[in-house]
């Protein structure tokens, strides 16, 4: 699986209640939490986010509570991908169990600038950085994840599993 | 194998497990709010199986936007009601029926010595103040877990805290935990479990141990853990719905680190804004004016904290200028607070009681700040925007400290403020 993009930088600590402020959780439709994806850092974010970009933040992405609503407003916002030097727990799983591509990269954060080409190759746990011409390592993802991940999500991937059989 | 690494070994019918290893261990018990179930529910209707794997391990709760403040949140309540209906899940705890999920899972028995837990909210990790092992996870993985029973985890490593010595008066188990998460760092336990000991620690009540668990997370942690001892079993007692197997750390337990903490030298600590991990002895932002104080939350809104809270606010009155919050954790707190005359106390203090909710905790449907206010709360998390303005500010302390500040009109270090 190989995604491009263009980067959007964030910082350390990025937490789950600036990805998706609590006032817009009682909705469950995810153009509508797209519309405010990051809205507590960077109101303009679903503008640029519009058309695909690869998020890239630094230690402890998506710190905070377990709102999945977090990685559904970035993933409807446009983004294909997020890179960080490390991620929170929940976040991570979130982030899989809906099919958004994540990868840790210890050190990403000081490898790319807002605005670099980026290619991630999930298979391999690499990164292109097409704009500096440099290759950077990533943690390759488990092939149960890589496989949860290629079938766009846990539901999907479950259905695929177990095919009605527990009925 | 130290008390996470038992839990997770026998939960996956394994002898041993190991650090790194990932297991997929069977759920005792699986508990979702309103605003995290039904996106679970609707994901689990995707995956096609009819029936839940298992209807009397499954906790519905309406937490967070209770009573319904929009029909959005309305529709979120009915969305709960239909499932439990349709599945005859027995625990449902409505509206005006529990309280705060967190609070709810203890309280009722649900979580239980020995057990693994999964919940879709991230202060799960409370119910390690009970030796389980409890962790957050997120909507669509509940959905997994609801159909399935089982989920898959990598065996963490352990960071033990140990804590020795006695608390000064008003000093308490929160100070504890702001004090060990400044140590640590907000990222610091990230993927680890982190477990409690020491002789303190034995002292603490169940309800101040679930207020160390319950902040864990606050440092990363997949989970936070206490050993259950007589006080424990005492608690669960009269309260466990089904049989229990506790399970305890070796002596030759295994540990990543271990921080000792003393607890002879701690004084009250205050997280300051923006982060959990900044935190600093309430002395030195002493003074700081605020205009909310708010006593509550799954992290200090239990019948202790109350009772400290009116102590001190006994026959006094709130600062002209200071709105008080007080929510209690449960209908079971609420009512208890209201025999023993805490609420009266709250009451003719200023305060304004609320019905059990998350709600000023996550700036969901009340108790919001406007740009440019301070808060001093008695909850968990201090993030931009977390209680309403982007702009406001929150300082995150005890109980003790909320109050003796609310009395003060600002930050206040209650032993020398209460011991004037």
């Amino acid at each position: 699986m190989e995604i491009s993009g263009k980067a959007v930088i964030f910082g350390d600590d990025v937490n789950t209640d600036v990805i998706i402020p609590s006032k817009y959780l009682t909705s469950l439709d995810p153009e509508e939490l797209a519309k405010h994806a990051m809205e507590g850092i960077d109101p303009n974010f679903a503008e640029k986010a519009k058309g695909g970009v690869i998020l890239v933040a630094g230690k402890n992405f998506g710190c905070g509570s377990s709102r999945e609503q977090a990685p559904i407003a970035l993933k409807y916002a446009g983004v294909k991908c997020v890179l960080a030097d490390f991620f929170a727990r929940i976040f991570y799983r979130n982030a899989i169990n809906i099919g958004l591509p994540v990868l840790e990269s210890p050190g990403v954060s000081k490898e790319v600038d807002e605005g670099d080409m980026l290619t991630v190759d999930l298979e391999e746990g690499k990164i292109v950085n097409a704009t500096k011409n440099k290759v950077i390592d990533a943690l390759r993802l488990p092939d149960f994840i890589l496989e949860i991940l290629k079938d766009e999500g846990l539901i999907n991937h479950l259905k695929k599993k177990i095919g009605g059989k527990r009925s | 194998m130290n008390i996470a690494e038992k839990i997770l070994a026998r939960a996956s019918g394994r002898e041993e497990v190991k650090p790194g290893e990932i297991v997929q261990p069977k759920v005792d018990m699986a508990m979702v709010n309103e605003i995290t179930g039904p996106l679970a529910i609707q994901a689990f209707k995707k995956i096609g199986v009819p029936k839940v794997w298992d209807n009397s391990r499954i906790v519905l709760i309406q937490d967070h936007q209770v009573p319904a403040d929009t029909v959005k949140s309305a529709e979120l309540h009915r969305i709960m009601r239909q499932f439990a209906e349709e599945q005859e899940i027995k625990f449902l705890y409505d509206v005006g029926l529990g309280g705060v999920c967190h609070q709810i899972m203890v309280e009722k028995g649900h979580a239980l010595p020995g057990d693994l837990i999964v919940g879709a909210d991230s202060h799960t990790c409370t119910y390690g103040a009970l030796g389980a092992f409890a962790t957050g996870i997120g909507s669509t993985e509940m959905a997994a877990v609801f159909a399935m029973g089982e989920i898959w985890l990598r065996v963490p490593s352990t960071i033990r805290i140990n804590a020795t010595g006695s608390f000064k008066k008003h000093v308490t188990p929160k100070d504890l935990i702001l004090y060990v998460i400044g140590k640590i760092g907000a990222a610091g336990a990230t993927y680890k479990a982190v477990e409690f000991t020491g002789s303190t620690i034995s002292h603490i009540s169940i309800s101040g141990r679930m207020t160390l668990c319950n902040m864990t997370v606050e440092m990363g942690a997949k989970t936070g853990l206490i050993n259950p001892d007589e006080e424990t079993f005492n608690y669960v007692k009269s309260r466990a719905r089904r049989p229990f197997r506790a399970l305890k750390s070796d002596p030759d337990a295994k540990y990543e680190k271990t921080l000792e903490v003393d607890v002879d030298r701690l004084e009250p600590q205050i997280a300051c804004p923006h982060s959990v991990d900044n935190v600093k002895p309430v002395k030195s932002v002493e003074g700081t004016e605020i205009n909310q104080a708010f006593l509550g939350s799954c992290t200090n809104g239990r019948l202790e904290d109350l009772k400290a809270a009116a102590e001190i606010l006994k026959g006094k009155k709130i600062s002209r200028g200071v709105r008080m919050i007080v929510t209690p954790a449960s209908q079971e707190v609420y009512l208890q607070a209201l025999k023993n005359g805490f609420l009266e106390i709250f009451v003719k203090a200023g305060a304004l009681v609320t019905n059990p909710t998350c709600g000023a905790c996550f700036g969901g449907h009340m108790g919001l700040l406007a740009p440019g206010e301070v808060c001093v709360s008695s909850s968990n998390r201090n993030f931009v925007g977390r209680m309403g303005s982007p702009e406001a500010e929150i300082y995150l302390a005890s109980p003790v400290t909320v109050a003796a500040s609310a009395l003060a009109g600002k930050i206040v270090d209650p032993v020398a403020y209460l011991e004037e």
